[in-house]
């Protein structure tokens, strides 16, 4: 199936949006908005990340099965981050055993 | 959708690029499904990639937590206008490339040549900041294992060891994401060659465009490097 072709517009209405995003997540980095710092910063490069993969890379065109590896690829990245963040994060969380003494 | 003309291989226009499908690999029965073939491998090779970069981040995130004063004293000591000015040239490059995707489907061959010579100059710009930044880090005496030797008033009460940590960070992910830069610099010289000398053709671009996933995906990794690295630290 042959792919649609992407009208210039549609390239320069999105590579204006990030700028605009660069601009934006630059300004706020001298606000202090206390945790939202990160939240914000991270959002802003989710909706830039977003933006390239869909239009510049054409995902929003494509069929059905470059989406499935695209998914799978985050469905691993959840894995990886998920499952580390789960062992550091609950470690010592309950007492270390000491071992069983005679007579004690 | 109705801006976004439908196109079976070759377009109309002037063309002076090749249009035929001769370059047709015999395990394929039509260009179209050649290039879906060479996409898919190419969004596969991106998933691992995107696991390869994950477990830098995952571990950053793990230390981020553990240390996060000598992490945010750390993301103080890197300049935000060079970050900040890095990751406008790399979205000015990635439309540049989305560009040239447009322009060998038009069959516009100079255009595609310009385009492409454009984007390699701003990869270019953007690798010569960022060595700039390396060498400013030297002479800091910011460069872990190597020259690591901070003062109290860049250290701001942090432990050194945690700040040594992010800067450790700092390099390992700038220095992997510049290692992708020059290879994505490789393949787009490559294709400028081609388009010049009428190698790629206006039905089979699937190279180019393969060669562009590459590039928008390098672009990605410094989306989510550049707030982590330089902005996360708040205000200072």
């Amino acid at each position: 199936m042959a792919e649609p072709l992407v009208p210039v517009r549609t390239y320069t209405m999105v590579f204006v949006a990030l700028l605009a995003l660069a601009a934006l997540t630059t300004g706020l980095a001298y606000v202090d908005l206390g945790p939202f710092n990160t939240v914000a910063a991270l959002a802003i490069a989710a909706a830039k990340m977003l933006l390239v993969a869909l239009f510049f890379m054409h995902v929003w065109y494509k069929p059905g099965l470059t989406r499935i590896v695209i998914l799978a690829a985050f469905f691993w990245l959840s894995l990886l981050v998920s499952m580390t963040l789960i062992d550091v994060f609950t470690r010592n969380w309950t007492p270390q055993p000491t071992g069983w003494l005679p007579g004690s | 959708m109705s801006d976004i003309a439908p196109a079976s291989g070759a377009l109309v226009g002037a063309s002076d690029l090749p249009s035929t499908a001769a370059d047709l690999h015999h395990q394929f029965e039509e260009i179209e499904q050649q290039r879906d073939a060479g996409n898919m491998g190419m969004w596969v090779f991106l998933a691992t990639e995107v696991l390869f970069f994950g477990g830098l981040f995952t571990t950053y995130t793990v230390y981020r937590s553990l240390y996060f004063a000598g992490f945010e004293v750390g993301s103080h000591l890197l300049e935000r206008p060079f970050g900040a000015a890095m990751t406008f040239i790399l979205l000015g490059s990635s439309f540049t490339m989305a560009l040239s995707i447009h322009a060998i489907r038009m069959g516009r061959r100079k255009l595609l040549c310009a385009l492409l010579l454009l984007t390699i100059i701003l990869g270019a710009i953007f690798l010569g900041i960022k060595f700039t930044e390396y060498a400013e880090k030297w002479h800091e005496h910011l460069v872990p294992g190597l020259n690591f030797h901070p003062t109290v008033d860049q250290l701001r009460g942090a432990p050194g060891d945690a700040v040594d940590l992010f800067l450790c960070f700092y390099f390992f992910m700038t220095g992997l994401h510049a290692l992708h830069m020059i290879v994505g610099i490789g393949l787009l010289s490559v294709m400028a060659i081609r388009a010049w000398n009428r190698s790629l053709s206006q039905a089979n671009y699937q190279q180019l465009e393969v060669s562009g996933l590459y590039w928008h995906f390098v672009d990605i990794i410094w989306i989510f490097l550049f707030p982590l690295l330089y902005l996360i630290g708040g205000p200072r």
